[in-house]
């Protein structure tokens, strides 16, 4: 049985923690991705350290014609795979919600891009009644916002998603974990006013790397996120939609 | 990409300065922007190295993956910002060790080349440039281009201790040095004055790869500069017992931290007199050679997080500087007597033997005797007292340690440093508008016209 893990989007800096994570745990790591520069530097650098297999080759999310043929890829050259991770997301910038050639990127993305190869990966691993697959999706996608409500959309459609893909693979022992990290301390956040409670990628990839032995269907990251979400989620839309977040 | 402005400081926490940062996370990323630019890797340098007020100080510390490992040849390339922590987990178990390493490991790569760092072995192998296969380094024109002794040897032995100065160091190749346990064999030797020191560091009979002496700087008169030495070498795997199980894996340290600032009038002149009685009874006592894992005999403080704090809220300076051969007994003689009549108290004092001169033009070590002196800022006249040590140095034709400098002056720096002119010209041809500088090259007038 392969141990294989897959990470889609390997270059941001949770996706390499994450990927860091598994192959301390022996996993052997596929990395796909856009930036051919960076991910042989990934590459070798969790080979080096954890003496694992480690590959890498190029991935388009918003190429869904190519999907089928790059998951049947990865499959034959890891000799199969014990789970996948999406951590591949676009967060576009303001223009988003203004100007839709922009929106439809964050879209195409985020969300039909993550769902065309997480399909690919759910018709794999359902006949052999074991694996998981993890979807980073984010709090983001708990509540519609005016600051980044497309990728929000996105990503909010994203978690429906898993849940529909959760319920389905239930029955073939397949485990789907949605994960929707807060603020992270990435490039994506670097310098942005008004963060708080900024969680470290390396404590995040840990916590994705050890979910699959764990009973959580849905983890807030870090845990509090949960209950800020809550909150947020509870505040009545008359008073919402006055807001300035 | 966005940057942020923090309050920032070196390892002695002095000086502190708002500074705008930039972290790449990708190497194409790692590039100079903006008209002043100084990489910083851990930030380990003591005082403004690392630091820009007037620009930017783009962190290393997320280009940090190793990217090729010979494990027969020993030979290691990785990108700058990969500490030193880092490396060591990954090669002792297979056999190699790092070839020169500073007294924490906690500092990148780039930051050991970039300050030429030495360690107790400098008498045997000397500094870490020489272990440097090649570099690549990003110019300010942000071309990508690699040198090494053999491959542009002006660019390469410019960078090698050239404070970043040069260009943006992106990755180091290394030669590690081949050991076959990760256990040290140690030997102290108790010395009752500085002459007896002096003369055991310099007893070739008694020599070893790695030694260094620890001196109380609080006594004095006929006991002025007792101390320790301490010598060490790499334990032959064949002679250890085989309680200690894998040969190549010694236990790690344990870690403490230092939760907070130490309140400054702990350290005072009787306390620390009471550390150093019990130091030198506990570490000279020790009669026989003894075994030690390489973290514990390497990286003692490391064990210590945040041990900066110790020194309380306003900062330290550390001092280091090196006297050449001639007369390094009587400057560093005469360094300590001075300490000593001030009742000025150094927590930590440590005394090594430097070998030949490598070839970095701004490098700090030269054949003599090293000092170090950890000094507490509680008051305006440590930095009079601190020029008055300079004098002593330069009088003695030596020189100050820039990785651990915060308040020399353009002109001892100048008269310190002979190969600063031959570094300029090499600085001048790969960055002629001087986009690579520090508060620490501002401040020493490094590419200013008019010293």
């Amino acid at each position: 049985m392969s141990k294989a893990v897959l990470i889609l989007g390997a270059t941001s800096a949770i996706a390499r923690a994450t990927a860091v994570a598994f192959a301390a745990r022996r996993h052997p790591i596929y990395l796909a991705g856009r930036d051919m520069d960076e991910l042989p530097r990934i590459a070798s650098d969790l080979h080096i350290r954890y003496g694992v297999e480690v590959r890498y080759g190029p991935f388009e999310a918003e190429d869904t014609s190519s999907h089928a043929a790059f998951l049947q890829q990865v499959i034959e050259d890891m000799n199969g795979l014990s789970g996948v991770v999406l951590a591949f997301g676009y967060l576009g910038d303001q223009l988003a919600a203004r100007d839709f050639s922009v929106g439809a990127k964050v879209i195409a993305s985020n969300f039909t891009g993550a769902t065309s190869i997480l399909s690919e990966c759910a018709n794999y691993f359902e006949p052999l009644k074991s694996g998981f697959i993890i979807g980073i999706s984010s709090v983001a996608g708990d509540r519609g916002r005016q600051s980044n409500y497309v990728y929000g959309a996105a990503k909010g459609a994203l978690s429906l998603f898993l849940q529909g893909l959760r319920n389905r693979l239930f029955f073939s022992g397949v485990r789907v974990i949605t994960v929707k990290p807060g603020f992270v301390d990435t490039a994506m956040t670097y310098g942005l006013p008004g963060l708080f409670l900024v969680a470290s990628p390396k404590s995040l990839g840990e916590r994705i790397a050890c979910a699959p032995e764990n009973s959580a269907d849905v983890l807030y990251l870090p845990w509090f996120w949960r209950y800020i979400m809550l909150i947020i989620k509870h505040i009545p839309e008359p008073m919402f939609k006055r807001m300035k977040m | 990409m966005g940057t942020l402005i923090k309050k920032l400081s070196g390892w002695g926490r002095y000086p502190v300065q708002s500074c705008e940062l930039e972290r790449p996370e990708r190497y194409a990323n790692l590039r100079p922007s903006g008209d002043s630019l100084i990489a910083r890797g851990q930030g380990r340098s003591y005082g403004d190295a690392s630091l820009n007020q007037a620009g930017r100080v783009l962190l290393t510390e997320r280009i940090n993956r190793i990217l090729e490992l010979d494990v027969e040849h020993g030979i290691l390339r990785a990108e700058a910002g990969t500490t030193l922590a880092e490396i060591l987990r990954v090669i002792v178990p297979k056999g190699w060790f790092l070839p020169v390493t500073p007294g924490t490991k906690f500092v990148s790569l780039g930051g050991c080349v970039a300050t030429d760092v030495h360690g107790k072995n400098h008498h045997h192998d000397g500094s870490f440039g020489g272990h440097v296969v090649s570099l690549e380094l990003i110019l300010a024109d942000g071309a990508h281009v690699t040198c090494s002794s053999s491959k542009q040897p002006e660019l390469f032995w410019a960078t090698v201790g050239g404070m970043g100065l040069t260009g943006i160091i992106g990755e180091v190749t290394i030669k590690l040095l081949p050991v076959t346990s990760a256990y040290m064999k140690v030997q102290n030797l108790a010395a009752e004055n500085f002459e007896q020191l002096f003369q055991l560091l310099s007893d070739t009979d008694k020599d070893d790869r790695y030694s260094v002496a620890w001196i109380d700087c609080l006594a004095t008169g006929e006991n002025l500069g007792r101390g320790v030495a301490m010598f060490g070498h790499h334990a032959d795997a064949a002679h250890l017992p085989p309680k200690l199980g894998d040969p190549l894996m010694a236990k790690p340290s344990h870690n403490r931290i230092m939760p907070f600032d130490l309140p400054s009038w702990i350290l005072n002149p009787k306390t620390i007199g009471m550390f150093n009685d019990y130091y030198f009874k506990r570490e000279g006592g020790k009669r026989k050679t003894f075994l030690s894992g390489y973290d514990s005999y390497f990286y003692p403080l490391d064990s210590i997080t945040a041990w900066n704090r110790m020194y309380g809220k306003g900062g330290f300076v550390q001092y280091q500087c090196v006297i050449p051969d001639a007369t390094a007994f009587e400057g560093i003689k005469e360094l300590l007597e001075v300490l000593s009549a001030t009742k000025r108290s150094s927590f930590l004092a440590v005394l090594k033997r430097l070998g030949a001169q490598g070839r970095g033009m701004l490098s700090f070590p030269l054949a003599g005797y090293t000092l170090a002196l950890d000094l507490p800022i509680r008051e305006e006249g440590l930095f009079k007292f601190l020029n008055r040590l300079d004098e002593i140095v330069l009088r003695h034709d030596g020189r100050v340690y820039l990785a651990k400098d915060a308040r020399l002056s353009a002109e001892s720096f100048h008269a310190m440093y002979p190969g600063y002119d031959e570094f300029m010209s090499v600085k001048n041809k790969v960055d002629p508008d001087n986009r690579f500088s520090s508060s620490m090259s501002l401040r020493l007038g490094v590419g200013s016209k008019t010293i």
